[in-house]
């Protein structure tokens, strides 16, 4: 690979320097080689194409790059467009010939075209052309190339481009032979966010066996030592920002999954361990929906996910209601027992999904507009973490308004605050029950619908997270969502702040630890609702 | 004059003639028939049967323990599965250390050593080689560690649902520590392939007769110990705790002290069960502690009936001998009928096998019987 590198370099030092020549028509000497046998003979002949610099050359590099160059028996290069022409003169050939060939390209030449064609494009009129030869000269450290992309940031005034450019300069400049111009790349490498420019510098900091710096300027080692600083500067904020982001993807799903559990604990004092089962419910009827999609609606399939979201809710909604009225119900003031029953609902539903889908995970694809991701600071968002964060929050502001501002919300707000009196003045305590439990249970539906877009959906897909979403409700409080956003929210990032240093166990251990020192100074968590209402 | 309620006798006569009826079969009739019966004979006692009974015998400690916390205390734990599998790491490093060179790779160091390259053993593994240093251990790390968590926990009122959540993320949490070959455990392979206790071969059938013996002995001591602590004045505070600790706090006493007593008490209990577990089944590890185990541990209890002082064992028993039942016959159904188990006990069953039978039992008695008590 090296060697193959090195060979690269030396024919781009040959194929930059005929760049700034002045341009003359491609001829047939320069273009001949490529009929030859020989490897290194068409090399060459790709370098002296690429020294016309002109449109013509890089058409017929790019055409040689996809391989619709051709050579006859006798050695003439010839295209194929609507008909067979000549390479050079662009007249078709008559009589067409019998037998002709594809010119034999291999990886090092690929390499080599795609350095000479990104060379030649940085004078293209289409931004896009342009951009994709920047990306492809950065990391190019060959000093041939410099006149080009000089001449290219003379004229450039994309800033996005020409940063790119601008870098690939200064790192090439790094070689230079004048202590001064070293310097100056070495310093306007600090504008970098990119390690391998950190290591090109930090190379020039290393010492031999005898202490003596392989850099002899301590203008350039004070420089690129500046540098390397201001780039660890900016990676670190990079570094922040990536774990930030997963900090806020994983937040946003404990939230989900929180949202419910929060509710169905502040209103009737259960905990519901058959929790993740709802979500693993909400999970599966994704998957059923994909599977009617694909039988049913194959050119709708991307939109299979949007039909799903209700599919999920009415059905973890519907599960939710039937085990309040047959179970939940019969235990209430009980809160341990119901503990151990719901735990029993959830073996139950375990084995059952087992039962009809098996017991291995089944598959739930992205929709295509799901996949992939966006770049931002140099951290890849993937588009589906994207989406599970608005969903979230979407999720979250239609749970806020239908406590705030609907009647349900009313009821299910008095109910949590003081039974006895609500119940009193009318409440249906025992429909609000049922509805609110309903609720719960829906949106672990939904967050069932974000999990299954993410990872695997199995049988066992509610265990991951019901230890977890159990601790933002001990730690956030009951009664008010926004001890569930902070807790989630704060969970999500702090743990993944955390993790690279001590690892993922040790981050789930001190977390533990953490919230009961939390509890200590605030039992009832950290926004628990504030009144007299102590328990019985 | 001081108002001074009624005591059971501590047990009444029937209950000492079955205590030691009990005694005598399960600490000298059960051993003898299987160390010095013929295997041909009818009244020989399987091996197979002596390892599952003495199991089951590990189990009913645990539930007893955890009787005593939730039926008499009312505080349910999710985590004496954690302290059980503690007992059973701390005896099983003495285990481990008996190997000596026997093991695959025939060095001084656990085989999962070796293959992780260790040098020498780490420190949590400091005098381990000495039985007694690994009893004491075996009190000592769960009783720590409950005495530490519930410290915390009981101190900021932590009770209910919310302690019993609080323990199964520590269960978790430990669990998943314990998979971790870092942690010097042996990961998810854990400890098995032991070979003797005190130089003496552990599948012999003497050391087993021993150790079924000394797990029924445990057994007993377990019964006697939570029947005097819940007769005595502590126990009554403890039933109070249960029924309204509010009340309790208002006339004057403060409950963490015995909370943590028991709680304390309990896990210590679970750790005894569990070392005397491990050289009976030969295995331990980090799936033990998972926190499916340790609410298993509950619907034992539930099962046979709480705070009752036979319903932990009887339940401990059905449950686990229907398990067997199941997951040799019908492995596919096993977690429906635990699932069923739990949803219908606690629906129809709230006082366990040993209130359905004190309510037939009362029926039976044509209905005027004042209700019994264990």
């Amino acid at each position: 690979m090296l060697q193959l590198l090195k060979k690269i370099t030396a024919v781009l030092t040959f194929a930059a320097a005929v760049l700034t020549s002045p341009a003359q028509a491609l001829d047939e000497e320069a273009i001949s080689g490529l009929a030859s046998e020989e490897l290194s003979v068409r090399i060459e002949a790709i370098a002296a194409i690429a020294a016309f610099g002109d449109a013509e050359a890089l058409e017929i590099l790019k055409l040689l790059y996809d391989g619709e160059v051709y050579v006859t028996e006798e050695g003439q290069i010839i295209l194929e467009f609507d008909e067979v022409v000549d390479a050079i003169t662009r007249e078709p050939l008559d009589p067409e010939p019998d037998y002709y060939d594809s010119v034999i390209v291999n990886n090092q030449m690929r390499g080599d075209l795609e350095v000479a064609i990104a060379a030649l494009s940085l004078s293209s009129d289409d931004r896009q052309t342009r951009f994709e030869a920047a990306l492809a000269l950065e990391g190019a450290e060959d000093p041939g190339l410099l006149p080009a992309i000089v001449d290219a940031l003379d004229t450039e005034d994309d800033p996005e481009i020409r940063a790119m450019l601008a870098q690939t300069r200064s790192v090439m400049e790094l070689n230079s032979d004048e202590p001064a111009v070293r310097a100056a790349a070495a310093t306007a490498l600090g504008d970098s966010s990119d390690r391998r420019v950190r290591e090109l510098l930090a190379a020039k900091l290393e010492q031999d066996p005898n202490g003596d710096y392989f850099e002899p300027s301590g203008e350039v080692r004070l420089a690129a030592l500046k540098s390397i600083k201001s780039i660890d500067r900016k990676l670190l904020l990079i570094d922040y920002f990536g774990r930030f982001f997963s900090g806020l993807s994983l937040g946003s799903i404990l939230l989900l999954v929180a949202l419910g559990l929060a509710i169905t604990y502040g209103l009737l004092g259960v905990i519901n361990l058959a929790h993740g089962e709802m979500l693993m419910i909400g999970a599966y009827a994704t998957y059923v929906t994909q599977t009617i999609f694909i039988n049913h609606f194959p050119g709708a399939f991307d939109y299979y996910v949007i039909a799903a979201i209700p599919v999920a809710f009415c059905v973890a909604a519907g599960v939710g209601m039937v085990l309040e009225r047959t179970v939940i119900r019969w235990l209430y003031g009980r809160p341990l027992e119901t503990l151990l029953a719901t735990w029993g609902i959830s073996l139950f539903l375990i084995q059952t999904v087992r039962q009809i889908f098996g017991a291995q995970n089944v598959e739930v694809s992205n929709p295509s507009w799901m996949s992939g991701g966006v770049e931002f600071m140099s951290v890849v968002m993937p588009y589906n973490r994207i989406c599970i964060i608005v969903f979230s929050f979407f999720v979250l502001l239609l749970m806020w308004l239908m406590l705030s501002r609907t009647r349900l919300g009313l009821f299910i707000r008095s109910v949590t605050q003081n039974r006895t009196m609500a119940s009193c003045v009318g409440v249906p305590t025992g429909r609000v029950d049922l509805l609110a439990f309903g609720l719960g249970s829906g949106i672990a539906g939904l967050a069932g619908v974000a999990l299954s877009q993410i990872g695997n959906v199995g049988p066992d897909l509610g265990q991951a997270y019901i230890i977890d979403s159990f601790m933002v409700v001990v730690l956030g409080g009951v009664g008010q969502l926004a001890g569930t956003v902070y807790a989630a929210l704060g969970l999500g990032v702090f743990s993944k702040f955390i993790e690279p240093h001590i690892g993922a166990v040790l981050t789930k251990i001190l977390v533990l630890v953490l919230i009961i020192a939390v509890i200590q100074k605030r039992p009832q968590g950290l926004f628990a609702l504030k009144g007299r209402a102590v328990e019985a | 004059m001081q108002y001074t309620p009624k005591i059971d006798p501590f047990l009444n006569r029937a209950g000492w003639i079955a205590l030691a009826l009990f005694a005598f079969i399960a600490i000298i009739v059960v051993p003898a028939l299987f160390v010095f019966v013929p295997e041909e004979s009818p009244f020989h006692v399987s091996a197979y049967t002596v390892t599952l009974v003495g199991k089951i015998l590990c189990y009913c400690i645990v539930a007893v323990a955890m009787n005593l916390i939730w039926g008499y205390a009312g505080i349910l734990s999710l985590g004496h599965g954690v302290f059980f599998a503690l007992g059973g790491y701390a005896f099983g490093m003495y285990l481990m250390r008996q190997i000596g060179r026997d093991g695959q790779y025939q060095s001084d160091l656990p085989d999962f050593m070796v293959f992780l390259d260790w040098k020498e053993y780490p420190w949590q593994w400091f005098g381990t080689d000495h039985f007694l240093w690994a009893l004491a251990l075996v009190v000592l790390v769960p009783g720590t560690l409950a005495f530490v968590f519930g410290f915390f926990a009981f101190r900021s009122r932590i009770k209910g649902v919310y302690f019993s959540i609080i323990t199964q993320a520590m269960t978790f949490a430990f669990m998943l520590l314990f998979f971790r070959n870092e942690t010097g455990f042996g990961g998810n392979n854990g400890f098995t392939d032991f070979k003797r206790i005190l130089g003496f071969p552990i599948t012999e059938p003497p050391m087993r007769a021993i150790l079924f013996a000394l797990s029924a002995a445990a057994l007993i001591g377990a019964v006697l110990l939570s029947r005097y602590l819940i007769r005595s004045k502590t126990g009554r505070i403890l039933t109070a705790i249960r029924d309204s600790e509010s009340r309790l706090m208002f006339s004057g006493y403060n409950p963490l002290g015995y909370k943590l007593f028991v709680w304390t008490l309990s896990a210590v209990m679970c750790g005894i069960a569990g070392a005397l577990y491990v050289p009976q089944v030969g295995i331990i590890n980090p799936s033990e502690m998972s926190p499916a185990n340790s609410i298993e541990i509950a619907v034992w209890v539930a099962v046979g009936g709480r705070g009752t002082i036979v319903g932990p064992i009887l339940g401990a028993f059905s449950v686990n001998a229907a398990k067997s039942f199941f997951t040799q016959s019908f492995p596919e159904y096993w977690l429906f009928f635990l699932g069923l188990l739990f949803i219908l006990v606690t629906l129809f069953m709230p006082k366990g096998i040993v209130g359905l039978a004190r309510q037939i039992g009362s029926r039976f008695h044509s209905g005027g019987a004042s209700e019994q008590r264990g």
